[in-house]
């Protein structure tokens, strides 16, 4: 192999290995806003969302931004995850496996240690009952799929408040 | 009376055409001049023995003057005014008459109009049920959201990252093109569905829809069956383009099975000769024919057309499914999902072996009352061993009377305009009443 790729391949590798232990602190992640200020750098955000390529986009997109990010893939076992990654703010999909995103937002809200929980809530679904019903429901925020890179990036910076 | 309106408009019309006189015609049928110009205008309703003094007078048929296919005119505008209730414009229904008589044009035009948002509401209704109730296009539809909510974030990742490392690029392009394989292969799947609906040529349909299709072309009544000998079920169903799924056809032999068993339980002249006898009462008809309820109520509503009382059929699994729908003039029936859980036929579920009787009113423009017969009975087709399948079914009837006391009922919660029910599972999609 040659050294350049073998290089490239480590890269890689250390990027998924820090992604994984949510540390972006030296990713090369980050490269393209090295330089920038990271105010929220350590700020934990968990992402649960099914669909790998979208938490893959939102997960290089926050952490860019100096997120420390974990991820959880479904329904079933999301409560654990979220009291097991103690998130300073969740994303949480609706449309999950096992559990829907509304009876993980019941679960949060009854459990008086995670109810004031800032939760962005993306849904493939964007009418205004489905808007109302997220919010009836506990969601602090609500955005509708298909997202502006940008926007979920401010929208959780506001939520961790600034 | 909707008989009057364009009766004054005859009158006058037939007066003038001979050229006599305001005051000779009124003189001519012992009424005043002042009388017979608010008859003519519409304003006054023309009683029988003068709507013949009129016609003797006029040298017309009674008949000419009193002709009653503009009935569904006035019931038009009333549906129409109806409609308008609780709306800013206030229609003067108590003048209908006068407006019919006067601007016999524009009225057919509203009625017109009238029946064409009917008919667009209706389709409304049916797709939002379907966009609701269908998974298919449900999960198609996030799949395809799925895929673009990806595509574009990563899209943008892409086009707007300028120093990206080559390894995360390569991932994200391998993201790009998988996701846009599977957009395309979501979007093809989606429109073959539709494809596949339009050709059917059957509209939203689903088999249950196909076979209801089948059924009403024949008005319900399957003449070979009535037979002694009658013809393979096979061949009843060859060519019928109204069953173009496997799955209805499946279904259309089995309605074609009980059928037959019904006929051969209660041969067509001898329930007519019953019906004769004791009237549509089902109880009265099951005790003289010693057929079971559900078997009467089918027999009801499988008679030649224009034979009995108009009637409609529902019937339901344990789940509340309607499995067969044979709709009633005026009594509106879900295409998809479940009905108002108030019908009868959900507290007969509920309720096996008895036989319930209820008078009910149809929420709608126009509420409309009508009497239900509702029965269910378990079956045990697995034996002591298999689980007990149990089927309601509920036969409507038009109401006799008012009587007062209608239990007030939907066709379902998405499509009830009823405010304030406290059976409502779901918002309407409608203006709810107060």
């Amino acid at each position: 192999m040659r050294p350049e790729r073998r290089l490239q391949r480590f890269a890689m590798m250390r990027d998924l290995v820090l992604t994984a232990a949510g540390n972006f602190g030296d990713s090369r992640i980050g490269m393209a806003r090295r330089g920038e200020v990271r105010r929220h750098m350590g700020r934990r955000v968990l992402l649960i969302e099914d669909e790998p390529h979208i938490a893959e986009a939102i997960r290089f997109l926050l952490a860019r931004d100096g997120w420390s990010v974990a991820s959880h893939g479904e329904g079933t076992g999301a409560m654990e995850a979220i009291r097991r990654e103690t998130p300073d703010v969740l994303v949480l999909d609706m449309i999950l496996p096992g559990r829907s995103g509304y009876e993980i937002l019941g679960d949060l809200r009854a459990d008086p240690a995670l109810a004031g929980l800032p939760v962005l809530v993306l849904s493939a679904r964007g009418q205004a009952e489905d808007r109302a019903a997220a919010t009836e429901a506990g969601a602090s925020r609500f955005m509708a799929k298909p997202f502006v890179n940008s926007e979920i990036v401010a929208t959780l910076r506001q939520m961790a408040g600034g | 009376m909707a008989r009057s309106a364009l009766t004054g408009t005859r009158v006058r019309e037939r007066r003038l055409l001979i050229g006599m006189k305001q005051a000779d015609l009124a003189r001519a049928v012992g009424i005043s001049p002042a009388y017979l110009n608010l008859i003519e205008h519409n304003r006054r309703r023309v009683g029988a023995e003068l709507l013949a003094g009129l016609a003797d007078a006029l040298g017309v048929e009674e008949a000419a003057l009193a002709e009653g296919a503009e009935s569904a005119l006035f019931e038009g505008l009333r549906e129409a005014a109806a409609g308008m209730a609780g709306g800013e414009a206030t229609p003067e229904v108590a003048r209908i008459e006068e407006f019919v008589g006067r601007f016999p044009g524009w009225a057919a035009l509203l009625a017109a109009v009238q029946a064409r948002i009917g008919t667009l509401e209706r389709t409304v209704e049916a797709l939002n049920e379907r966009m609701a109730h269908d998974p298919f296009l449900f999960a198609s539809l996030h799949e395809v959201v799925s895929a673009v909510t990806s595509l574009r974030s990563t899209a943008a990742i892409l086009a707007e990252t300028e120093e990206i490392d080559p390894a995360w690029r390569a991932r994200f392009h391998r993201n790009v093109y998988e996701d846009s394989v599977r957009l395309s292969e979501a979007a093809a799947a989606l429109v073959a569905y539709l494809d596949a609906t339009k050709e059917s040529e059957t509209g939203l349909s689903s088999p249950q829809e196909e076979v209801e299709a089948w059924l009403a072309k024949s008005a319900y009544h399957l003449a070979a069956l009535e037979r002694a000998h009658p013809p393979q079920a096979d061949t009843l169903i060859a060519g019928v383009p109204e069953l173009a799924s496997g799955a209805a056809r499946k279904l259309a032999l089995a309605h074609i099975a009980r059928y037959r068993t019904d006929a051969v339980a209660l041969p067509l002249d001898g329930f007519r000769r019953a019906l004769a006898e004791v009237g549509p009462d089902p109880a009265a008809l099951a005790q003289a024919t010693g057929a079971g309820l559900a078997q009467v109520f089918r027999r009801l509503a499988a008679l030649p057309e224009g034979e009995g009382p108009p009637v409609g059929l529902v019937a339901c699994d344990a789940s509340g499914t309607l499995t067969f729908r044979r709709p009633a003039p005026g009594f509106a029936l879900p295409r998809h999902g479940a009905a108002c859980p108030l019908w009868p036929l959900y507290e007969a579920l509920a309720r096996p072996m008895v036989p319930i009787r209820a008078a009910v009113e149809m929420a709608g423009r126009v509420p409309q009352r009508f009497l239900t017969y509702a029965f269910s009975e378990p079956r045990h087709p697995g034996g002591f061993d298999g689980p007990q399948v149990v089927e309601a079914q509920m036969l409507i009837l038009p109401a006799p009377e008012e009587r007062g006391g209608e239990r007030s009922i939907g066709p379902s919660c998405r499509i009830c305009p009823r405010g304030g029910c406290v059976a409502r599972r779901e918002p309407s999609i409608l203006a709810e009443e107060g």
